[in-house]
């Protein structure tokens, strides 16, 4: 089986006694090895998480599921400027703006994200000039239908009241990296 | 009236050896669940009830509520009867077995051969869903997982012969009274027997399906095996009858090689200790080395499953019978 | 009546049925699946005439190895009922025919058939030894010769079938498992020294 190598040099293994070997295979050595050897890792404490119930430390960086924040004195952040529907690779985003009407400002009337187009990149959280649309830490928002996933603008400001505790939070500890 | 009570008698042992027998199948199948999740480094079911106790309760409430699938071209009577007939086989092997000095149902003069002989119906259950599913995938794994039943009784035949031999009675309860000896664990079979041990607890692998022979139901590979069309009911019949024939090899293992239910030495407080304690403690390491088995061995292929079973262990089995009756007839102890 | 009458009646029916039922069926499948039956049944009997042995060997020979094989055989068969039908009905004349000699003879043999009267007394084995260390007795002395021809005739047989299948196929790359696992990691690794920029040639 074992071929000279070109260079000539003869194999410098110690041929396996036959006798030996089936006496090995006869008392089932490797039988036993890998069975102690599965013992051992039979007792060594289990990296499952339960998840429901512990989870794993997450990222302040986490892309979860969207939010759309507000100052703190409860006024929208987002000024419709239209940027992360710009960026957006998948083209989840869909904003309509207009003047509002007591102040004149300009501002989002209709901002519809389609979940189930969004991959989550986070681009549109880079793209925002004034880190209003975020994406938080929540990852569970699974639904029944698919109707749900189509958020809109309230559903987003209010999932932004729900988070903005977690959310700037983790922006503060990612702010000393950008 | 005597005719009536006697029956009376049998049903009622029966009842009680299949209700304790399935609730111990119950937790010996959550027992090999955790085994195989812990090498693995996983959990296991934990969920239901603490640390899963209720798992095979919840899973068998399952199977039965689900709706039964027979499907069009199946051939309906024979679909219905092969998982009746595993399941029914398995349990009756347990007729014989002795827990303990004459705890068995039916105490027969040929208890080996009748276990035996049972475990070799076992194949029809396969054969019979294979064909009767009238699916190809599940005829094709039929017919590799009955080649493979046949070849490794024929081993195992071999293999009860060296222990009738060294025992002299095919009864279960004398081979284990012929394991009575003053050494204790070191006159049980197993030691003077050891090729013969290795090979039995191997064939046994193989004639329960379990890894690595359990090609014909590879889970990785094949969806189910000759199971791929049943569902629910019959499902959780087969899936029954496999645990019981494991749980069978298992107690055949004890009973031939490991001394049934007599205590490991003949000392004081080991003797005090019933002797059903020893034989269902046996019967627990036992199942403990089939489930380590499932979870570090890889997966043979077909060709060198049917080379170890014909050209391994067949000669081998042939030869211990010749030089173990030799040794025997030499030696002078050779069975009345 | 007896337990034993009970199960001897309840045998008997049993594989009296499944027996019509081979021949009569439809399915050759469900024939062979009635055979088993039968021939389980049948060992019921035996049981029950006190031949524990035989009737495990019976089940064990026949049932467990036997009818597995013709199992294969009929499963694997494509058979045409058309076709079988049609011959069926060219051939019943002779067939017929046939039958009724051999049942003509059946009936004249066993009507003239004449219990001895020892066989009634009593089992033929004796009371201090089971039937499996009685059949032995007997069959390893007295017919010893015969056992060892039956033997020789099964062997031949086997030499015979695998003569019959067995081709040699040239160039056929076979496993030696026993290399295999003798090697180790000498024998399977070498270490090289490769030199910058040239590689290491392959054998």
């Amino acid at each position: 089986m074992t071929q000279a190598t070109p260079q000539g040099s003869p194999q410098a293994s110690p041929k396996a006694s036959p006798l030996l070997a089936a006496i090995k295979s006869v008392f089932l050595k490797e039988f036993f090895s890998t069975f102690f050897l599965a013992f051992r890792y039979l007792l060594k404490p289990k990296p499952t998480l339960n998840y429901p119930h512990e989870k794993n430390p997450q990222s302040p960086r986490f892309r979860g599921e969207h939010a759309l924040r507000r100052y703190p004195n409860g006024e929208e952040r987002c000024i419709a400027c239209k940027l992360c529907e710009a960026i957006c690779p998948a083209q989840a985003i869909t904003i309509e703006a207009e003047p509002r009407g007591n102040d004149g400002t300009r501002r989002t009337t209709r901002y519809d994200i389609d979940m189930t187009k969004c991959i989550y990149c986070g681009f549109c959280q880079e793209a925002c000039p004034v880190d209003a649309i975020v994406e938080g830490p929540n990852a569970e928002f699974a639904t029944e239908t698919r109707e749900e996933l189509f958020y809109d603008k309230q559903r987003l400001l209010d999932n932004g009241d729900v988070w903005e505790r977690e959310i700037a939070r983790n922006l503060a500890a990612d702010a000393p990296y950008r | 009236m005597d005719l009536l009570l006697s029956i009376l008698l049998i049903v009622g042992k029966s009842l009680l050896l299949i209700t304790l027998g399935l609730t111990a199948i119950a937790y010996y199948l959550l027992a090999d669940r955790k085994i195989w999740a812990a090498v693995m480094l996983r959990k296991g079911p934990n969920v239901v009830g603490p640390w899963g106790i209720w798992q095979s309760f919840a899973d068998m409430i399952k199977f039965m509520v689900k709706e039964p699938i027979i499907p069009d071209g199946a051939n309906k009577g024979v679909f219905i009867l092969a998982p009746l007939v595993t399941a029914a086989l398995a349990l009756s092997a347990w007729a014989v077995i002795p827990f303990s000095d004459g705890w068995a149902i039916a105490d027969l003069n040929v208890g080996v051969l009748y276990i035996f002989a049972i475990s070799s119906l076992g194949v029809y259950g396969i054969i019979m869903a294979g064909w009767a599913s009238n699916s190809k995938y599940p005829f094709l794994s039929a017919l590799r997982s009955a080649a493979q039943m046949v070849s490794y009784e024929v081993s195992i035949g071999f293999v009860i012969i060296t222990v009738l031999l060294c025992a002299g009675s095919l009864n279960l309860n004398d081979i284990v009274k012929a394991q009575d000896t003053p050494y204790g664990i070191l006159g049980w079979y197993w030691l003077p027997l050891f090729p013969m041990f290795v090979i039995f607890f191997i064939s046994a692998l193989a004639e329960t399906n379990r890894p690595p022979f359990d090609l014909v139901e590879a889970e990785s590979e094949l969806v189910a095996g000759f199971m791929v069309e049943y569902s629910s009911a019959p499902y959780l019949l087969f899936m029954l009858g496999e645990y019981v024939a494991i749980i069978t090899m298992c107690a055949l293992l004890v009973i031939l090689f490991c001394g049934g239910w007599l205590p490991p030495a003949n000392i004081w407080p080991l003797t005090e200790v019933p002797g059903v304690v020893w034989f269902v403690l046996k019967l627990t390491w036992f199942f403990f080395l089939f489930a380590m088995v499932k979870a570090f061995v890889p997966r043979y292929r077909y060709d060198q499953l049917m080379r170890l079973g014909w050209k391994v262990f067949l000669p081998m089995s042939l030869v211990a019978v010749i030089v173990v009756a030799a040794v025997l007839e030499i030696a002078g102890v050779a069975a009345k | 009546m007896s337990a034993a009458t009970v199960f001897f009646y309840l045998f008997s029916f049993v594989t009296i049925a499944s027996a019509a039922m081979v021949i009569s069926g439809r399915n050759p499948v469900h024939s062979v699946l009635f055979l088993i039956l039968a021939f389980v049944s049948a060992a019921g009997l035996f049981v029950l005439a006190g031949a524990e042995f035989l009737a495990m060997l019976l089940v064990v020979v026949y049932v467990g190895a036997v009818m597995v094989l013709f199992l294969f055989v009929v499963m694997m068969l494509d058979v045409d009922f058309a076709e079988l039908q049609k011959s069926i009905r060219r051939h019943l004349p002779l067939g017929g025919l046939i039958g009724a000699i051999v049942l003509a003879e059946l009936v004249l043999v066993v009507g003239a058939w004449q219990v001895a009267p020892q066989a009634a007394l009593g089992t033929p084995t004796p009371g201090n030894l089971s039937n499996t260390a009685a059949l032995g007795q007997v069959l390893y002395t007295q017919y010893v010769y015969l056992f060892q021809a039956a033997g020789f005739v099964l062997l031949t047989a086997m030499i015979g079938a695998i003569v019959l299948t067995l081709h040699h196929r040239p160039n056929v790359k076979r496993q030696n498992i026993s290399a295999q696992n003798a090697r180790t990691r000498a024998t399977a690794i070498e270490n090289k020294q490769v030199p910058s920029r040239t590689g290491v040639p392959v054998p």
